[in-house]
């Protein structure tokens, strides 16, 4: 089990990490060390044996539907980097599509 | 006479019953003692001063206030302790050892501290850990080490090792803590502090900033285990805030009747004693269960079949959770951002550069196993062999009371001695794993010192719900011992 440089970067991305060249290969050898150590649990006999995604048993328990007051708007807006109209502001999500002048937007 | 700083939980809360002292005493004792120590221990990443002594102030004005005719107060109330970076504290930053929530100040309160502040606790700060409670050793935190307080050249565990630092310094009186794979278990045996991890589900998880969803659990450290009896029973019962949260009631803990362990049996796991464990650690554990042997107990060589397994399960377990808890730092919400034009750049660069090292090791393992093609044979595998590992556990408690075994391979080990190596850092986890897989308590608590003087930590486990038994054999433990009182020379 040997993970390339190509396959960190892959990795990388669907993680939504840049990462410099050093750390690309640096995590290219210390994550297939990992994986070699994980490969003992391939040979353990598991066949029948449910998997544990949590030790309670896994319910979806109600409440009453009633009315409280929520966390207001401002104290959930107060930690974003950017604001606007009571909303969080982002670049484009579809800029691509748009047409746009994206630096217009971006103002 | 004691410095007041030195007292134990419940001799600070006596002296407030028989007004002794006052709360502003108690918690300006405190605050001088961060002030002169923890220049050289940094323990703490926020003292919260101001907010301290006026919950203090607060505190004395209802203990003035009180008629004969009044309930009396919670036994914590006016008792300063710190809490853990990973808990929300309304107002109060939060940082997750993390630069990517630097200056993030949570709106609301965690469940298990707001059961504290409503009893009265007085909050000294906020104490350092690994990031994102990602470590075995408080390296990991991007605002510096926590040195340990009876070696400073050594590190203090983790990722508790703020609190666990905090407590063990005279700097408050005890400190939460959260455990996910032995983060209260371990440090508190590294800084000779007594440490309780609860049963899964034990306690809200509401407001603690998620790592490994299915294995946290929120716990706390301190001087002894009936300084812990009554934060457990503060923060503990159920939350309609946390879906996985018990409905079960926590009981009132009795300690005063436990001096002996006449009837308990005590099974000791000989795959727990392994070979390069260092020789003092083996002993003292050793010790301590004839010592409870001595006191009534019985003692039973049982076998935990799996445990070997238990590193690389959890090593695949809590990524794959921690790369699905840790995609909501992306830089929108909360937190700094490295700005882009580009939404997608805006994430890569905001992620690349806020997180450390071991968070993005930790994320791209849990990518990778949870990925197509690699599911079933790394996650799907995982969480089978976990159904085994609890069904070790399951099947020694049909035979035993609880279950006593080392915390940890070593005591203390130097500053950098395993920063280069994850996997090597990963093997000091090996005997505090499975309880989290398992999902059952756990309680760490000094009994002795290695060669060079480092303190030796034991660990008890019981089955689901048992803190009470842990609370109540580690105290009668306690009773019989001294290891506890020790306190470093700082």
């Amino acid at each position: 089990m040997r993970l390339t440089r190509e396959e960190v970067r892959h990795i990388a991305r669907l993680a939504r990490l840049k990462l410099s060249a050093d750390e690309e290969n640096l995590y290219a050898g210390q994550l297939s060390a990992i994986l070699e150590y994980a490969q003992r649990l391939a040979e353990v006999d598991t066949s029948g044996i449910a998997p544990t995604a949590s030790v309670l048993p896994l319910t979806a328990p109600l409440r009453k539907d009633e009315a409280h007051q929520p966390l207001k708007t401002q104290e959930l807006l107060s930690n974003a980097a950017q604001t606007e109209a009571d909303q969080f502001r982002v670049p484009p999500v579809l800029n691509n599509l748009t047409g746009e002048d994206r630096n217009g937007k971006q103002e | 006479m004691t410095a007041l700083h030195d007292l134990s939980l419940l001799e600070a809360a006596g002296a407030l019953q028989q007004g002794e002292v006052c709360a502003r005493d108690l918690t300006e004792a405190c605050l001088e003692r961060i002030d002169t120590q923890d220049h050289a221990v940094h323990a703490f990443l926020e003292v919260t001063a101001d907010l301290a002594l006026s919950q203090a102030e607060a505190s004395d004005r209802r203990r003035a206030g009180r008629t004969p005719a009044d309930p009396p107060l919670p036994l914590l109330d006016g008792i300063p302790i710190a809490v853990k970076d990973v808990l929300a504290v309304k107002d109060i930053p939060a940082t997750c050892g993390s630069r990517i929530l630097e200056g993030f100040r949570p709106p609301y309160h965690a469940t298990s501290v707001r059961r504290l502040l409503e009893s009265g606790t007085v909050l000294l700060g906020k104490t350092n850990t690994d990031e994102f409670a990602m470590g075995s050793s408080t390296e990991n935190s991007a605002y510096g080490v926590t040195h340990n307080p009876w070696d400073l050249s050594r590190v203090p565990g983790g990722s508790s090792g703020g609190s666990a630092a905090a407590a063990a310094s005279g700097m408050s009186f005890a400190a939460l803590g959260t455990d996910t794979g032995g983060s209260i278990r371990q440090p508190a045996a590294f800084c000779g502090v007594t440490g309780l991890k609860t049963t899964y589900g034990r306690v809200s998880r509401y407001g603690l900033i998620a790592y490994g969803s299915s294995l946290d659990t929120v716990g706390a450290i301190g001087r002894s285990a009936a300084d812990l009896t009554a934060i457990f029973t503060t923060m503990a019962g159920h939350d309609p805030l946390d879906s996985t949260c018990l409905p079960d009631s926590v009981p009132d803990i009795d300690l005063a009747s436990t001096a002996s362990l006449e009837g308990l049996r005590i099974g000791v796991p000989e795959e727990y004693f392994i070979d390069g464990m260092q020789p003092d650690v083996e002993k003292a554990v050793r010790a301590a269960v004839d010592q409870m042997t001595a006191m009534g107990a019985s003692a039973v060589p049982i076998s935990l079949p799996h445990t070997d397994l238990a590193l690389p399960v959890y090593y695949l377990i809590a990524p794959a959770e921690a790369s699905a808890n840790l995609a909501r730092y992306d830089g929108i919400r909360f937190g700094p951002r490295k700005e882009s034009e580009d939404l997608m750049e805006q994430y890569l660069e905001t992620r690349g550069a806020l997180f450390g090292s071991e968070v993005k090791r930790r994320i791209m393992l849990g990518t990778y196993a949870l990925s197509a093609g690699y599911y079933d044979a790394y996650y799907g595998q995982a969480q089978k062999v976990r159904t085994l590992i609890k069904a070790d556990f399951d099947a020694a408690f049909e035979e035993v009371d609880v279950i006593a075994c080392p915390v940890a391979p070593t005591t203390a080990f130097e500053i950098g001695a395993h920063s280069d190596d994850p996997l090597d850092m990963y093997l000091q986890d090996v005997f505090t794993l499975p309880a989290n897989l398992a999902g059952v308590p756990g309680i760490s608590f000094p009994v002795g010192f290695d060669r060079q003087g480092l303190p030796i930590g034991m660990q008890l486990n019981a089955p689901f719900l048992g803190e009470e038994q842990l609370l109540q054999a580690a105290h009668a433990y306690q009773l019989a011992t001294d290891w506890h009182k020790e306190k470093p020379l700082l």
